[in-house]
């Protein structure tokens, strides 16, 4: 094959001693993510396995297909809808315009098509912006560019407004590679998930771009808050009134970044990742339940002040980020817990952190990102004790 | 004497920065950082502090019964703790609130008490003085990098003076909220410890474990 041979010719050049001997984490990069990698390990234990690096990384990019999909969807389907209502303007209206494609909310072609408008250049940028960043320190620190990257890119994307500035978006993915991944000494050894890191940090330099009611869809003047910012104001009772049903919050027809809203969408993603043996289930079932629980509980304690007391754990799973975080954020093996009593343990930190900061913080209507980095911050701290809690039970039996 | 005065008072300016080397002084680096003149008052308070703390605390060394070694400090410091904070009260009242409870706890600085225990006791009053002198410059120093990054981006002005025009005030720069933070300082600090770090190899401290190395592929 010429490719095959064309790699196999330059090859020489990037190794030891070569010419470009600099660039090999370059050249691996491009290699590896057109070829399976050659290389095997050469140590004991042997343990075989279909798995590799490239398999995860890529089963994860697979994963969140029907959240992009479906993103792009209804991005596109809520910016028809509000376009009709306030008029249409900018480059990608023109686009749209020339094309002859159309506005209408009706038409599921016309939909992805904007929507697609508005998720390219966010995920062209967070690659872009973030792939020069990490291979600058592979290229410096002498490791390898790996998938990973893709993943980090394509999450950031998908838990963005699609209003988000472009130089705000490469911004953030520079902070979060840099800050959340490469200092701790690049993939595997981040014990924050990187996608977060930069969510986080526009989160908290540009609030105004990042929380409100009018960024969430692209038209000028048009304003629609989240069913967060809703529940928080009027509780759960004011759903319907406000054209959300359960429904539609489950299919994900609401406001929200682009691949946070269809819970059944990261379902199908999730179920995928759950069947591969990527994701741990001991972590879901963790998460669930602490967030089922403690909804519960605070259902049955009540607050007339409060309206987020109320709602339960049914809406909890549908509105907002949780569904996304719970599949692709919760389930990222290396920030996670390690041992299988620590998953429950991490799970259910977060799935209560996410209600607590939900209902009883009134200064943030959405919680999954934060509950999540404090998850992150406490993994290793859950693994010490389930470690130490298992030395002991051991000890004791050897007397 | 081992060291020159020269070196003591540059010493501690990069390649013994008590911040960035020592890491002492860290909580009123981030508290006082997010404009240029706050953290410029701070910066000439603190090294007042630690300069005359140092040269009195010298001068009483010989005095001073080991065992109640510390009290007598803290008397020394928080007197002059006091005086710096009437002279600001009295003749920069704004800053002085803006400075708030830091001024006070200007007593509690690592750095103030670091100096008087490592060095003053075991040293004359003028090397003292000079060594305070310079540690207090140097967290100065530090103090003022971090409140240049902090109040350019964050405000988008430097002392006060507005060189990046900020959207609300219908220009083109839309600040950065999270500089204007406490934790930003962290990342601002923690940065500049790697690029001095990186720019002199010595500081690095030696890891206190060992990553295994596993058979790389």
């Amino acid at each position: 094959m010429g490719l095959r041979s064309f790699f196999d010719r330059i090859e020489p050049q990037f190794l030891k001693g070569g010419r470009y001997e600099k660039f090999f984490p370059v050249y691996e990069m491009v290699e590896s993510f057109i070829y399976t990698p050659k290389t095997v390990t050469t140590a004991a234990p042997h343990a075989r396995s279909y798995i590799d690096m490239k398999r995860i990384m890529t089963y994860v990019v697979l994963a969140t297909i029907p959240c992009i999909l479906f993103g792009m969807y209804n991005t596109g389907l809520q910016t028809n809808m509000a376009i009709a209502e306030y008029g249409a303007s900018g480059w990608r209206a023109a686009i749209i315009e020339t094309l002859g494609i159309g506005f209408d909310p009706n038409n599921p072609f016309a939909n992805i098509m904007h929507g697609l408008l508005y998720f390219l250049p966010i995920y062209v940028v967070t690659l872009v912006a973030g792939g020069i960043f990490e291979v600058i320190f592979a290229v410096v620190r002498g490791h390898e560019v790996n998938e990973g990257f893709l993943v980090t890119s394509m999450l950031y994307t998908l838990i963005l407004p699609a209003t988000t500035p472009l130089w705000q978006v490469a911004l953030g993915i520079i902070f979060g590679v840099v800050i959340g991944k490469e200092v701790f000494g690049g993939t595997g050894k981040n014990f924050l998930n990187p996608a977060l890191v930069g969510r986080a940090f526009l989160y908290f330099a540009y609030p105004a771009y990042m929380s409100g009611d009018s960024i969430w869809t692209p038209v000028d003047g048009f304003s629609g808050a989240t069913a967060l910012a809703i529940g928080a104001s009027d509780g759960v009772a004011a759903f319907p009134e406000r054209g959300i049903e359960w429904m539609d919050a489950f299919v994900g027809t609401i406001q929200g970044s682009f691949g946070e809203t269809s819970t059944l969408a990261i379902l199908i993603g999730l179920a995928f990742l759950l069947i591969v043996k990527i994701a741990n289930w001991r972590l879901i079932v963790g998460c669930l339940g602490g967030m089922i629980a403690f909804s519960t509980l605070l259902n049955w304690i009540g607050s007339d002040t409060n309206p987020m007391f109320a709602m339960p754990w049914y809406w909890h799973l549908v509105v907002g980020g949780y569904a996304f975080g719970l599949a692709f954020m919760v389930t990222e093996p290396v920030s996670a817990s390690h041992t299988n009593m620590g998953r429950y343990i991490y799970g259910a930190l977060i799935g209560f952190m996410v209600v607590m900061i939900r209902v009883i913080n009134p200064a943030f209507p959405e919680g999954m990102m934060l509950a999540i980095l404090f998850g992150n911050v406490f993994a290793p701290l859950i693994d010490h004790f389930v470690v130490q809690a298992n030395i002991k039970r051991r000890a004791k039996r050897n007397v | 004497m081992a060291q020159t005065y020269r070196s003591q008072l540059v010493d501690p300016l990069v390649d013994n920065n008590p911040i960035t080397l020592q890491v002492l002084g860290i909580c009123s680096a981030l508290a006082v950082t997010s404009s240029m003149q706050v953290a410029f008052v701070m910066s000439i308070a603190v090294t007042l502090v630690t300069a005359f703390s140092s040269m009195f605390i010298s001068m009483l060394r010989n005095q001073i019964p080991s065992s109640i070694r510390i009290i007598v400090q803290m008397v020394i410091i928080a007197s002059l703790v006091i005086l710096v904070d009437q002279v600001l009260k009295a003749f920069a009242y704004e800053i002085s609130k803006t400075l708030s409870v830091f001024v006070g706890l200007i007593i509690t600085n690592c750095i103030v008490m670091g100096r008087a225990e490592a060095f003053a006791m075991k040293n004359p009053p003028v090397a003292s003085f000079i060594d305070g002198a310079g540690n207090g410059l140097g967290y100065g120093l530090l103090l003022m990098i971090v409140a240049f990054f902090r109040e350019l981006f964050g405000a988008g002005s430097l002392f006060g003076v507005t060189v990046l025009e900020t959207v609300n005030n219908g220009g083109w720069y839309v600040p950065n909220g999270m500089l204007l933070l406490p934790p930003s300082a962290f990342f601002v600090i923690g940065l500049l410890i790697w690029g001095i770090r990186t720019w002199k190899p010595a500081q690095v401290e030696e890891r206190e474990y060992k990553i295994q190395t596993v058979e790389a592929h």
